[in-house]
């Protein structure tokens, strides 16, 4: 054994130490929990696929994102009360309002931390009738024909059918000679058309398909495409109305455990890419309106044009559900009032 | 304890049983009503009232409890006779029956609550021959009526079965050879012996159908002002953040139940001591 051989493999045993060091203060197994609501399970599941693994290229560390799914207020609820979730990713704003508001586990200015209002993609609220459209259904105003019933779900219970009911309102307010009264008239009609009240979106969605209850089921688009393509193929036809809402599902980091945990560079990440025109092509695919102005050609393909108005328009969340869902609101006096 | 240790006991370790009973009841059950309390206790007297005086919350309490009480009504009736038979005859497949009378307790509710949508929607199974009678069953309060009647059944035949069991027929053939007719049998003889395990049950039956949930809101429809129950009330408050809206509704239920069962626990002692007299 020569000098050199020595030299050389002592040399090289240290290279190897040193780099297994390295890597070892580099690489780490890094998790987050991603609470969302119902209808969002198989978009995250493939978005977070991607994800993981683009980050794992990029920094060396092993990534696993966890999901949780269910209703959007009892989800916000359940980190209200302590649930450690890195990001939250709901369907409605007041929800993440609320969490900032009661426990402050996420900062008050959340909205403006991410582009477009922190609302990666958007939806809108459709029709879905039976095939041919039988009962004629071609606007909001044909819902109150006589012979007709809606299926909806109650708008105190499912943070989805408060985007229907505004929705309705909205049109109803947008009409000529329109008032607040001949709003609440049309509210009031259309509601006495709907036979059953589900209290969630998907409880409507099986009145509707499975039970086949009812000629229109207002919907979410996402939910609609879904339920034409996979529930019910070739039984459905969606129309869209001449007005409709431009629904919001935002997504905000939470503070307070991102700080903890140390997960707020990647939390971070994980919700900008959300805005990538990668991910933004599988929000596509799971039939969600993506922001990216670039791929608004390949989206209009698939989703019709329509005249949407935001939340804003009627003065944000907390206006809205002040005025139409608290106790005693406009939703519950339509109810009463006979 | 001191007094307690000196007093002759058949069961030994008076001291530590108590204790343990003591702190478990605390910890599974009084902490968590005083937590609730508290809870509705912060919305004040006015709160309180504001959150419960409403017409919505007075039709729901109907719903809920008069729903509750038929269904429980019929279940003493057709819960009676599922006991009687189950005990006094052998049959082919009793063994499997009297397994059947456990399947909504062991079942999820919402399970419970889909199967008898399915079956009772208009276009289900059973639903469609009643709707060629203009009957409506889904999303109707006699919706409500069918789920609780299912949720509750085992309550009464498990608490009278035993009862029943230990009853000899022995007395009824003297009461025959003492002349009585059957009618009399009945009321006088096996009736009263049965009556405090059936109300035992009915009144489980009654707290257990009151606050059902899950069974309920999939065949009720929830149509305000007519088939809305008050525990959907306060899932509808809870998902608009109204925690305190929603424990007011929760303190009335329980203060009603509560009442119930202290009005059937009265009834119940009365009765024994009726019978005892006789």
């Amino acid at each position: 054994m020569t000098f050199f051989s020595a030299l050389f493999r002592n040399v090289s045993i240290a290279a190897i130490s040193l780099t297994t060091a390295l890597s070892a203060a580099h690489a780490k197994d890094l998790t987050l929990l991603n609470v969302s609501y119902d209808p969002t399970r198989e978009l995250y599941q493939e978005i977070d696929g991607i994800f993981t693994r683009q980050w794992q290229e990029k920094t060396g560390d092993k990534l696993t994102i966890k999901q949780s799914h269910g209703g959007s207020g009892s989800q916000a609820r359940s980190v209200d009360n302590g649930l450690d979730a890195d990001v939250v990713t709901l369907a409605l704003a007041i929800d993440i309002n609320n969490i900032a508001r009661k426990s402050k586990r996420i900062n008050a200015d959340w909205e403006t931390r991410f582009p477009h209002n922190s609302t990666p993609f958007t939806s809108t609220i459709v029709f879905l009738v039976r095939k041919g459209n039988p009962k004629g259904i071609r606007d909001w105003g044909d819902l109150i024909k006589p012979d007709v019933q809606v299926i909806t779900p109650n708008p105190k219970t499912s943070g989805g059918a408060r985007w229907n009911y505004l929705a309705a309102y909205a049109w109803a307010k947008a009409q000529p000679g329109a008032t607040e009264e001949s709003a609440k008239q049309y509210l009031k009609d259309l509601y006495s058309h709907v036979p059953v009240l589900d209290s969630g979106a998907r409880g409507s969605t099986l009145t509707f398909v499975q039970r086949q209850i009812g000629d229109v089921l207002l919907a979410w688009e996402n939910e609609a495409f879904l339920a034409q393509k996979e529930l019910g193929k070739g039984q459905f036809d969606i129309v869209v109305p001449s007005l409709s809402v431009l629904a919001e599902p935002p997504v905000a980091i939470v503070d307070k455990v991102v700080d903890k945990r140390g997960t707020r560079e990647v939390a971070s990440a994980y919700l900008n890419f959300l805005y990538t025109p990668e991910a933004q092509r599988i929000a596509i695919k799971n039939f969600y309106r993506p922001t990216d102005p670039s791929l608004a050609e390949e989206a209009g393909k698939l989703f019709p044009a329509l005249k949407t108005f935001s939340i804003a328009d009627l003065g944000g969340w907390d206006a809205a559900n002040q005025k139409h869902f608290a106790d005693g609101a406009v939703f519950d006096q339509i109810y009463l009032k006979k | 304890m001191t007094l307690l240790k000196k007093q002759y006991s058949v069961l030994p370790g008076f001291g530590v049983t108590l204790g343990i009973t003591l702190f478990w009841l605390s910890l599974i059950v009084l902490i968590p009503f005083a937590v609730l309390f508290g809870w509705a206790a912060q919305a004040g007297v006015d709160g309180f009232l504001k959150a419960i005086l409403n017409d919505r919350v007075m039709h729901s309490l109907y719903v809920t409890f008069g729903a509750s009480l038929i269904a429980v009504l019929i279940n003493v009736v057709f819960g009676l006779v599922t006991a009687w038979v189950l005990v006094r005859y052998t049959f082919p497949g009793k063994k499997i029956i009297d397994a059947f009378i456990d399947l909504p307790f062991a079942l999820p509710t919402a399970v419970a609550g889909i199967a008898l949508t399915t079956l009772y929607a208009p276009n289900g199974l059973l639903g469609s021959l009643f709707a060629s009678l203009g009957i409506r069953i889904a999303y109707t309060p006699t919706g409500i009526v069918i789920a609780l009647i299912f949720i509750s059944l085992p309550f009464i035949v498990r608490t009278v079965q035993p009862v029943l069991e230990d009853l000899e027929p022995e007395l009824e053939d003297a009461a025959t050879c003492l002349g009585a007719n059957r009618w009399q049998i009945f009321a006088k003889v096996i009736f009263p012996a049965l009556a405090p395990a059936l109300l035992t049950g009915a009144a489980m039956a009654f707290a257990r159908a009151a606050g059902e949930y899950g069974s309920v809101i999939f065949i009720a429809g929830n149509i305000p002002m007519l088939s809305e129950i008050t525990p959907l009330l306060i899932t509808a408050k809870l998902e608009q953040s109204d925690y305190t809206g929603a424990t007011a509704l929760a303190v009335l239920m329980l203060m009603i139940s509560f009442l119930v069962l202290l009005l059937i626990n009265l009834v119940q002692r009365w009765n024994n001591k009726r019978n005892g007299m006789n």
